[in-house]
């Protein structure tokens, strides 16, 4: 689960004076032509950069939302919920190793990566610096926050980097069983009990502010990101990624009968395009700055999961056993 | 002979739904992401048996799996202690499984020749299930067994921590012959023969030292629904949610 929210500060592209012109025309023609680049064509260091900045944000965006979902794991009332949270979230984590490799071809370790996340350098999506009270908390994930990363994902999916573009092809198939499953979570607590509906409700109240900041902030005060939308490493806008999933999820929880906690909330017939009361960005700033109410906690639990498996590391790197692949 | 079996199903269900639920935990946690994947792998696995055995108790009269699973208390439960201890750290759920599921091969190798049909038809599916999980073990085992000190020195600590529980596994049932002359199950000693078989032989490959089982007493009760007090607390975080409305659909 992804948003592209956090990941595209100002740019600088002084440093592109410096490439060889013809070298970066030639890779902006590619581009253009719709070819992909592989870890070993030339690529401006600003692409390169850019790139291993965004596929580290999303592998550690895996690993830190394994985290907020799979505390219900153990919770997951029922033989089938409980088995498919598992997959769920298994998932999630595979992903995080596929993205990692993906960003290592760029020339990054995992261990760098992931030591840069324990220590806060890098940063990871917003939406997981949030707390699941209740189980219905844990479906708004799978639902909608997964619905919302499979917006930003398919899109990325057409971006310009090979590696990137076929580990999101995987993701994407995997994700949308996830909605699947959250949706059907969801529509269970709907057509429960006063009392289920009313743990759904409490949650949509809870997690609609973090669900449009995921998308990052609008449009008018983003920083600029031309280049990088002209070599296809962003694809679309964040208020055109918000809108798309507005477009997409709105009719469906009110379909459920659940009321969306934003009074201006409503679609524009002329201009296609949905209206909301504009979210809070100083707490989006906020809580990306470490001010959230989890982020201590997130970031503690991989810390304490690092140093935990580290003798088992150090011991993998051991070979005095002779390995022999099985054929099993 | 009906009761003798739902003992055994119970039994075998119960340690299936523990350990998987104990396997769960490390999602997110793992030493490293293939091995959190790993244990999310056989803990899919081992809840998808447990459903499976208490399916075939529900075709035998008793309630349903959800009702099973999600409403009993500690000493309703027949599994062995080994499964309901907590995770500790790697070396420790790493020995376990290890001992568990070599045990769990050999069990279901030898239950794909029950004359209960239903039961032979589950064992074909899960040996085939626990191929791999024995094949993880023995391969970690191996690896983390001869490579520093500090991971010998982990996996030994925990081995005989882990040894007199594991004994547990074995606990012989009272209801054991009647199923044996009915061809249904071989029995707990003999599973256990078998078993420290393969123990040693996996052990042998490496620096452990496994110690010597005349000394080691078995820790009992579970198969009686004696447990240590880390189940209740296990079940009541596993019913948590369900318990919120027993009667609602989730």
């Amino acid at each position: 689960m992804y948003g592209g929210g956090n990941t595209f500060e100002g740019i600088k592209t002084d440093s592109l004076a410096q490439e060889d012109p013809a070298k970066l025309a030639e890779f902006e023609a590619r581009i253009e032509r719709g070819e992909k680049i592989e870890p070993s064509d030339w690529m401006p260091q600003l692409y390169r950069r850019q790139l291993i900045r965004m596929i580290e944000q999303h592998a550690h965006s895996e690993i830190i939302g394994a985290l907020p979902e799979g505390t219900w794991i153990t919770r997951a009332p029922g033989f089938k919920r409980k088995m498919a949270l598992m997959a769920k979230v298994q998932d999630e984590v595979g992903h995080a190793q596929l993205l990692y490799s993906a960003a290592e071809t760029l020339g990054k370790s995992r261990e760098q990566m992931i030591e840069d996340l324990i220590t806060g350098k890098s940063k990871y999506s917003n939406v997981f610096n949030y707390p699941t009270f209740t189980w219905a908390d844990c479906c708004f994930i799978s639902w909608l926050v997964d619905a919302g990363a499979i917006v930003n994902q398919l899109a990325n999916a057409k971006g310009s980097y090979g590696p990137y573009c076929r580990a999101l092809d995987r993701i994407c198939a995997e994700e949308s069983f996830h909605l699947k499953y959250g949706h059907h979570c969801v529509i269970y607590l709907a057509s429960g009990s006063a009392k289920q509906r009313q743990m759904f409700q409490e949650a949509l109240n809870r997690w609609w502010a973090p669900m449009m900041h995921f998308f990052g902030p609008s449009d008018k005060i983003s920083a600029h990101t031309e280049v990088l939308m002209r070599w296809k490493v962003k694809m679309g806008t964040n208020d055109e990624m918000r809108n798309q999933f507005l477009d997409m999820y709105v009719p469906k929880i009110w379909e459920l009968g659940f009321t969306i906690p934003d009074p201006n909330l409503k679609k524009n017939p002329e201009t296609g395009k949905w209206e909301y009361t504009e979210p809070d960005w100083e707490e989006f700033k906020r809580v990306i700055n470490g001010g959230g109410p989890c982020n201590k906690e997130r970031l503690e639990v991989r810390r304490i999961a690092e140093a935990r498996g580290k003798w088992v590391r150090e011991a993998l790197k051991s070979n005095k056993t002779a390995y022999v692949t099985p054929l099993a | 002979m009906t009761f003798a079996l739902k003992e055994l199903l119970y039994k075998m269900a119960d340690d299936q739904l523990i350990l998987g639920h104990r396997n769960s935990e490390w999602t997110g946690m793992g030493p490293l992401l293939e091995e959190d994947i790993a244990f999310s792998s056989m803990a899919q696995d081992k809840v998808g048996q447990s459903l499976a055995l208490y399916t075939l108790l529900h075709k035998l009269g008793e309630s349903d799996p959800d009702t099973m699973a999600f409403t009993r208390n500690a000493n309703q439960f027949h599994n062995c202690i080994l499964v309901e201890l907590p995770n500790q750290e790697y070396d420790f759920s790493l020995i376990r499984h290890f001992l568990f599921d070599t045990a769990e091969a050999l069990r279901f190798e030898a239950l794909t020749h029950s004359s209960y049909e239903p039961l032979a038809q589950l064992a074909q599916k899960i040996r085939g299930e626990l191929r791999y999980h024995t094949l993880h073990a023995n391969t970690w085992i191996k690896q983390l067994g001869t490579a520093t000190p500090e991971s010998i020195s982990r996996l030994q600590h925990s081995l005989e921590l882990a040894l007199p529980y594991a004994l547990g596994i074995f606990e012989p049932s009272p209801y054991e012959a009647e199923l044996m002359a009915a061809g249904i199950f071989e029995g707990e000693q003999a599973l256990q023969d078998k078993w420290l078989v393969r123990i040693e032989s996996i052990c042998r490959q490496t620096s452990l030292v496994l110690p010597d089982l005349k000394v080691v007493t078995p820790v009992l009760g579970g198969r009686t629904g004696k447990h240590s007090e880390h189940l209740q607390p296990l079940l009541d975080e596993m019913s948590e949610v369900f318990r919120i409305d027993p009667g609602a659909e989730w």
